[in-house]
C-alpha cells in the first residue's frame, strides 16, 4: 500500500471510524432467513460536508474484505483506505463537492456486528449462533444509517464485486432512494463457478481443526485454513497477464530447493498475502460473507420489479481481463436496464489487472466517475 | 434553438439534428464523441443513449453527460423492446456492419424511423479514380486503402434504394450531401454522402399492428 503524506492537499488527512448502533428493541432487526439481529452496531467513516438539501451524499460500499475505511489515514497509521485513491479532494468521488459514506458490512468484523461479536444472550461471540444474514440484510442495515444521518435520497451508491451487489441490492430495495447507481465489477448472481471458488475457501478454513465448528475464539482462529481460502481468492483476483508481469516463472532464492519451501515468487506472495490476512479478517466473517454473496440473485426481473418503473441512472463498468466477474455479467444487468428503458452507461475498461483492476486502475474509473456524478448531481439531461 | 451550438456540427450531423423533433428519443449506433447526440440533447431536449465501440469516445461521451452504452451495433440492438426510440441513427456506420440487412430490420422494430447516413461508392471522383487509375479509389469521403478500410459494405445511393425497394422500406426523407453543401442534381454521381430517413411500409406497419392485437386477442380469451 501507499504512504499517504498528511499534508497531501489530494486525500482527506486524518479520518476516525465512527459507530451507530439500532435495533435494540422488538428481538432487533428482521432478517431474510427469518431470524432477528439486534442490537447491531454499524462501523462507518464519512468524508466531505453534507450540503444544505443534504442531496450530495454518496454511499460507498465494500467488498468482501474491506472495511468502513476507505479514504485518508487513522491517526498514527500511515496506510491511507482501501480507495483512498478514489476518494478526496478533486478525486472521483470529490469530498469538496459530495458527502461520502463508507460504512462496514453487518456479518463482517471490521467494527460492525457479525459472528466475533459479543451475543448480548450469553456475553460470549456469537460464533456460528450468528443468523446468517443476506446482501439485502446489510442493505437494510445501511437504510438504518442512512436514516440516521437524516439523507432521503442518496446522490449514488456505489461500489465494486460484493461491493456493486449491495448497489444493485440497494436499487431493488429503495429505488426511490437512489438517484444514481455505480456498480464496478459484479454480478446480479454468482455462477457456479463463482460460488465454486468460494466454496473451496470455506472448506479451506472448516478443514481446519482449529476451526473447532467456528468455537475457536478462546483459542485463536484457524490462520491455516483462513490463510489458504485467502490465497484462492488472491489467484481469482488476478489475471493471466497479471501474473505473469508480477512474477512468471521467478525463484524466490535464485535455485530450485527440491523442497516444499516457497520457491516461486508467486508461492512466496500467496502465503504473505495468507499469514497477513489472517491478522485482520475474521474466519467465520469469511464464511458467512462468502455464502451471503453465493446466495445473493437478483436475477429474473428481481432488480426492478416487473410493475415498477425507476428513475435511478446508472454507470457499470466492467474491466477486460476480470475473468472472476466477467464483463458478460455487468452485461446482462445493461441488457436488463435496456429491457426496461433505465438510462445506463456502461464501459468495458481494458486492464490487464483482473478483478483487482476496481481497486487499483484508477486513472479511466475516475474520468467516467467524476464526469457521471457532476452530470446526474447538476441534472444536466 | 442556439446557432451557436449547431454551427459547430458538421454538415451531416447538422441535417440530422434538423430531421430529429424535438423531445423525441434517440438511439445512436456508433455515436463516436456524442457531438450529435450532445446538440439533440442540449438543443432539443431528446431523450439520447449512444452505442459506442471505442473507449475514448465513450469517455468523450460521458465528459458530456450522455448515456452510452459500450458495445457493438448487432449485439446491442437485440435486448430493446419494439418501439423503444423514435429514431435510431445508423450514420456512416451502416457500412461498416457484417449482418446489414438484419440491422436495418432489428432498428426498425426498435424505432419508429431510422436515420441512415453512407457514404456513396458511386461519386463521380471514385469512377474516375476507378476507371482511369484502375485501383480501389481513395476520396474524401471514402479516405481508406483497401486494406486498411474498416468499411464492409461498399454502396451507391441507388443500390441502398434498390434494397429498400426490395424490402419494402420506405424513404420518407432524402437528403444528398456534397464536400461543403447539399447536392440536388443527379445525387448518384455528384453526392459524397448521403442521409435518408426510412420507415416501415404501411402494409409492414399493419402486419405488425394486426400481430399485436391477435396476441391481445389470444390473452384476452384465456
Amino acid at each position: 500500500m501507499l504512504k499517504v503524506d498528511k499534508k497531501d492537499p489530494s486525500s482527506v488527512g486524518v479520518v476516525e471510524t465512527k459507530y451507530f448502533t439500532f435495533a435494540q428493541e422488538d428481538g432487533g432487526m428482521p432478517l431474510q432467513c427469518g431470524e432477528r439481529l439486534g442490537p447491531i452496531t454499524i462501523a462507518y467513516e464519512t468524508y466531505g460536508k453534507p450540503n444544505a438539501e443534504k442531496s450530495n451524499a454518496i454511499l460507498i460500499l465494500h467488498a468482501l474484505s474491506g472495511d468502513a475505511h476507505a479514504a485518508g489515514i487513522h491517526p498514527g497509521l500511515d496506510n491511507p483506505g482501501w480507495w483512498d485513491e478514489m476518494v478526496g479532494p478533486g478525486k472521483a468521488f470529490d469530498t469538496d463537492r459530495f458527502f461520502i459514506i463508507c460504512s462496514n458490512v453487518i456479518g463482517g468484523c471490521k467494527g460492525s456486528t457479525g459472528p466475533s461479536s459479543i451475543n448480548p444472550k450469553t456475553g460470549q461471540p456469537y460464533a456460528l449462533d450468528f443468523p446468517f444474514v443476506t446482501i439485502a440484510d446489510m442493505v437494510n442495515a445501511q437504510c438504518h444509517l442512512v436514516n440516521y444521518l437524516g439523507i432521503d435520497q442518496l446522490l449514488c451508491v456505489a461500489g465494486g464485486s460484493m461491493g456493486g451487489m449491495q448497489v444493485l441490492q440497494w436499487v431493488a430495495s429503495y429505488p426511490e432512494r437512489v438517484r444514481s447507481a455505480i456498480p464496478i465489477a459484479t454480478t446480479l448472481k454468482h455462477s457456479p463457478q463463482q460460488i465454486a471458488f468460494n466454496e473451496a475457501a470455506r472448506q479451506a478454513i472448516m478443514a481446519d481443526p482449529a476451526w473447532s465448528n467456528g468455537d475457536y475464539y478462546a483459542y485463536g482462529q484457524p490462520e491455516k485454513g483462513l490463510s489458504v481460502a485467502r490465497m484462492i481468492g488472491h489467484i481469482t483476483f488476478m489475471s493471466i497477464d497479471s501474473m505473469e508481469k508480477k512474477f512468471s516463472r521467478r525463484l524466490k532464492n535464485g535455485t530450485l530447493s527440491f523442497s516444499f519451501e516457497a520457491d516461486f515468487e508467486v508461492e512466496g506472495y500467496l502465503r504473505y498475502r495468507g499469514a497477513n490476512f489472517v491478522k485482520r479478517f475474521d474466519a467465520n466473517s469469511y464464511l458467512y460473507l462468502t455464502k451471503a454473496i453465493d446466495y445473493f440473485d437478483l436475477s429474473g426481473g428481481k432488480l426492478i420489479p416487473p410493475d415498477k418503473k425507476i428513475s435511478t441512472k446508472f454507470l457499470i463498468i466492467s474491466f477486460k481481463s476480470d475473468w472472476l466477474y466477467p464483463s458478460q455479467q455487468s452485461q446482462e444487468i445493461v441488457r436488463i436496464l435496456k429491457r426496461r428503458h433505465v438510462d445506463v452507461t456502461y464501459c468495458e475498461l481494458s486492464s490487464t489487472y483482473g478483478h483487482d483492476a476496481f481497486l487499483v486502475e484508477t486513472g479511466e474509473q475516475t474520468n467516467l466517475i467524476r464526469h457521471f456524478l457532476n452530470n446526474v448531481y447538476e441534472e444536466r439531461f | 434553438m442556439e446557432m451557436g451550438e449547431t454551427k459547430k456540427l458538421n454538415l451531416d450531423h447538422f441535417i440530422i439534428f434538423s430531421i430529429v423533433r424535438p423531445r423525441t428519443r434517440v438511439l445512436d449506433l456508433g455515436c463516436g464523441n456524442g457531438d450529435l447526440l450532445y446538440a439533440l440533447a442540449r438543443e432539443k431536449q431528446v431523450r439520447a443513449q449512444g452505442i459506442e465501440l471505442n473507449e475514448q469516445a465513450i469517455q468523450a461521451c460521458v465528459a458530456k453527460g450522455l448515456n452510452v452504452i459500450h458495445g457493438d451495433i448487432e449485439s446491442s440492438l437485440k435486448e430493446y423492446p419494439e418501439d423503444s426510440f423514435d429514431y435510431v441513427i445508423l450514420n456512416q456506420s451502416m457500412q461498416q456492419v457484417r449482418n446489414v440487412d438484419w440491422v436495418i430490420d432489428e432498428s426498425l422494430r426498435i424505432a419508429k424511423e431510422v436515420i441512415v447516413g453512407f457514404p456513396n461508392f458511386a461519386h463521380i471522383k471514385s469512377r474516375m479514380k476507378l476507371f482511369f487509375s484502375g485501383r480501389f479509389p481513395v476520396t474524401e469521403s471514402l479516405p481508406y486503402r483497401w486494406y486498411d478500410t474498416p468499411n464492409l459494405r461498399f454502396l451507391s445511393i441507388k443500390d441502398f434504394e434498390d434494397f429498400c425497394y426490395r424490402k419494402n422500406i420506405l424513404i420518407t426523407q432524402a437528403h444528398y450531401l456534397g464536400k461543403r453543401k447539399k447536392v440536388h442534381f443527379l445525387p448518384n454521381v455528384l453526392a459524397c454522402d448521403a442521409i435518408l430517413v426510412l420507415r416501415e411500409s404501411k402494409e409492414a406497419e399493419n402486419l405488425k399492428e394486426e400481430s399485436k392485437e391477435d396476441l391481445c386477442g389470444s390473452i384476452q380469451r384465456r
